[in-house]
């Protein structure tokens, strides 16, 4: 009865907070529990890049734009609850950041007409417009990410797997077993032998799987894994002296609280990316002077120029750049998340584009169309360097295996549009 | 002055032995029934059924199985998770396999094959007992999910390993996918819910239940007086396997439509259920709602004023959810060691008195 009273008053409180018109974004973020360590670095930027426009340049289009933050714990339940708490406030997009979270959602927000964007994570086969009318994974997804290390390895040997063992250590959930198939086809290719070792969440305890890796020795070690999880990983194969320039993670796997806790024993690690790293670009001038210095940061403010709040702030760009492009094509200001899917659909970042906004060079150059809403698939490969303390890339960005990749996106999401009933079509 | 029996006569049988016999507490439980099958589904909407509603109903129905087997026949599990991911998968293979029976009939037959598999891990209880008997449901919770992770035929075969509800109807009605209305799916729970409760409260008032009650107070005791321990136990183990195989169906069907077992029917969850009961009050089917709504709602709740209301950072509001709930589980278990459930039947009998208790 108590319990009652106080959801009744607490839900007055709700009612009662005005509702204003700007442009609302929602930031699924999560600072609390095993994953907090990569969701907080990842918040920052993306919250951080939206107050810069408000400050600078008085929002969107002379729209303010308001971030609504609400704590999902990388918790599937929690994600839903905040989905449905928030979407009422005229959300127009929805970054999860876990690809559990994102599965819940697609059906949902398909259903309410709100875009999500999953960058470089969540279902693959989303890439196909044609099914997935909602769900935008541009720039990069999973299968690219697969077949980009698995490239890399190539080149390395002059041309051939043959007789190569590559391992792949992954979260045991939707998100790490996401690359497997993609894996299983390269392998056919390329002749490797693939070895699957996955680890339940959180992932503290590998041991046993790096005692796999000490006693098969595959030659290569490709990393699915998030959080806690990747900093185990690393300090694991540090710990079996296994050589760190042939252990690859994915863009999920390569932050600087990945390696640091591994010390020097982490030098030569290597992750993949799709979008560059460091802090030498115009906008962080801007960032300092109007967010940081300005004491509007959000989060601690300790996270400026780190490899996730690099990526946030890039998913807060083209989420910017989505609106802009929407409400051009609509010639209003205030615009609605149906509005906004459009502006999603032709999204298009050139290197023009991105050097006016203060990142030259930062990313690929891509252009989203109602077939495929997942980019081109480019990305690089990045290392650490332990003494400087810092990731340089060491590859040009490349295009994945295209040739592989997209038969089994057509496959994948024509088994979803046949389960669901929905219509293929632009 | 309010809630009192006098004047309440019973002159049947029936009367006498009905689960409310105080006219007042009847009224009560018809105006409830009424409000909640009448009213709610007329104002409810997505936020109220999809954060409030549906977890309260399920997470109700998980531990009112839970309780049966722990509360009424003392039986310590903590594969409650693992179970829940059993109904969860069995609901998902009969959806997908027979599109055409009703859902309603898929989850009712996700809770027998619960039951079964239930049962199969029960047989350990005749042998081993208390702490060791939790240790042995702690293994069914880790090789179940396992199983499930590993076997891809439990999830025909997808490349995620995610199970997806596909939408299903009652009378022409969407009950699970995403074009479900918000009183639909709560009626829905709302109606298996109900029916829980109300088989749960009569099988332990009967026979059944006293059996069950007997094993739990003294097994050997039981035993001499001609309880079947074989068949007390292996029948709590059933019937709670039901019910828990039940509310994993409806978890996934009705309330998150994808699922992944690893995170969603965890040991976390054999925990949260653990503790619905505990403080709700073990051996008592109000306590299974009363402890569900506890731990359901005051997060939510928490969450609204903190950071909806107050406007406080939404880590902060987290961590203080943590400690405010972990507090008052502390609390409520220091004063009142038996539970919510206690606490309503102190408030009851100290009502009946008042306003003169002397």
């Amino acid at each position: 009865m108590k319990q009652k009273l106080l959801t009744a008053i607490a839900a007055t409180m709700m009612a009662a907070s005005p509702a204003l018109a700007d442009l609302v974004i929602v930031d699924t973020s999560y600072r609390t529990g095993p994953y907090a360590a990569n969701g907080i670095p990842f918040s920052d930027g993306y919250q951080d890049y939206f107050t810069l426009l408000n400050e600078r340049d008085g929002g969107i289009g002379g729209e303010a734009v308001r971030v609504v933050e609400c704590e999902t714990g990388y918790n599937t339940e929690k994600g839903v609850e905040c989905y449905e708490a928030t979407k009422g406030e005229g959300a127009l997009v929805y970054q999860p950041l876990s690809t559990g979270i994102t599965y819940q959602l697609i059906p949902k927000a398909t259903a309410d007409g709100i875009p999500l964007h999953t960058m470089g994570y969540g279902r693959t086969s989303a890439k196909n417009g044609e099914v997935f009318k909602y769900v935008f994974n541009y720039p990069a997804n999973y299968w690219d990410g697969a077949s980009l290390a698995i490239t890399h390895l190539v080149e390395q040997n002059g041309g051939s797997l043959d007789g190569k063992k590559v391992a792949l250590v992954y979260h045991n959930s939707a998100y790490g077993k996401e690359p497997i198939r993609t894996l299983e086809v390269l392998a056919e290719k390329h002749g490797y032998e693939l070895m699957l070792l996955p680890v339940d969440h959180p992932g503290q305890e590998q041991k046993s799987q790096w005692l796999q890796v000490r006693q098969q020795r595959p030659d290569y070690v490709l990393m699915w894994g998030w959080g806690v999880m990747n900093q185990v990983a690393v300090q694991e194969a540090v710990n079996i002296r296994f050589p760190m320039e042939n252990f690859i993670g994915i863009w999920w796997s390569g932050s600087e609280n990945d390696v640091k806790p591994a010390g020097d024993g982490a030098n030569g690690y290597k992750a993949l990316t799709f979008h560059n790293v460091g802090s030498d670009y115009p906008i962080y001038a801007d960032l300092a002077k109007y967010v940081v210095d300005a004491g509007k940061a959000a989060g601690a403010g300790d996270q400026v120029g780190s490899v996730l709040y690099n990526r946030g702030m890039y998913a807060a760009m083209l989420a910017a750049e989505a609106i802009k492009t929407a409400q051009e094509m609509h010639g209003v200001s205030d615009i609605t998340s149906q509005q906004m899917r459009d502006g999603m659909e032709n999204l298009e970042i050139t290197e023009a584009k991105m050097a006016g906004l203060g990142l030259p060079n930062f990313g690929p150059e891509f252009k989203v169309s109602c077939q495929n809403h997942g980019g081109n698939g480019f990305g690089a490969v990045k290392q650490w360097d332990a003494s400087a303390g810092e990731w340089s890339l060491i590859t040009e960005y490349y295009q994945s295996d295209q040739d592989v990749i997209t038969p089994l996106v057509k496959e994948d999401s024509a088994a979803f549009a046949a389960e669901n009933n929905i219509e293929a079509g632009c | 002055m309010i809630y009192r029996e006098s004047g309440d006569f019973s002159t049947t049988y029936q009367q006498d032995s009905q689960t409310f016999p105080i006219r007042f507490d009847r009224y009560r439980y018809y105006v409830l029934l009424v409000l909640a099958f009448a009213v709610v589904p007329f104002i409810i909407n997505d936020y109220w059924v999809n954060a409030v509603f549906l977890p309260f109903l399920i997470y109700s129905i998980a531990a009112i199985g839970l309780n049966i087997l722990t509360g009424y026949c003392g039986q310590v599990s903590l594969g409650t998770g693992a179970f829940m991911a059993v109904g969860a998968y069995a609901c998902y293979k009969l959806m997908t396999a027979f599109p055409d029976i009703n859902i309603f009939f898929h989850i009712i037959i996700s809770g027998g094959i619960t039951a079964g598999v239930c049962v199969l891990f029960g047989l350990p209880s005749l042998r081993i007992k208390g702490f060791y008997l939790a240790v042995a449901t702690l293994a069914a919770q880790f090789f179940l999910v396992w199983m499930f992770n590993k076997v891809s035929w439990f999830y025909n075969y997808s490349a995620s390993g995610q199970i997806n509800a596909p939408e299903r109807t009652v009378f022409g009605v969407p009950v699970t996918g995403a074009q479900t209305e918000p009183w639909a799916a709560y009626l829905f729970c709302l109606v298996f819910t109900v029916a829980c409760a109300i088989i749960a409260r009569n099988m332990t008032r009967g026979m059944q239940g006293r059996q069950w009650m007997a094993i739990r107070d003294m097994d050997i005791a039981a035993e001499i007086i001609g309880v079947n321990p074989l068949k007390a136990k292996l029948s709590a183990f059933a019937v709670s396997g039901f019910f828990v195989g039940l509310a994993g169906a409806l978890f996934f069907a009705v309330y998150l439509g994808a699922v992944e077992v690893g995170e969603v029917f965890g040991i976390t969850k054999s925990f949260l259920v653990l503790f619905m009961i505990i403080i709700g009050g073990l051996g008592s089917i109000f306590g299974c709602f009363a402890g569900a709504a506890f731990l359901v709602l005051l997060p939510v709740l928490l969450k609204n004023v903190l950071v909806g209301g107050l406007g406080w950072p939404t880590d902060l509001a987290a961590h203080l959810e943590f400690m405010i709930v972990g507090a008052l589980i502390v609390v409520f278990l220091i004063l009142e060691p038996h539970g919510l459930a206690q606490l309503w039947r102190v408030a009851k009998e100290k009502l009946r008195l008042w306003p003169f208790p002397h």
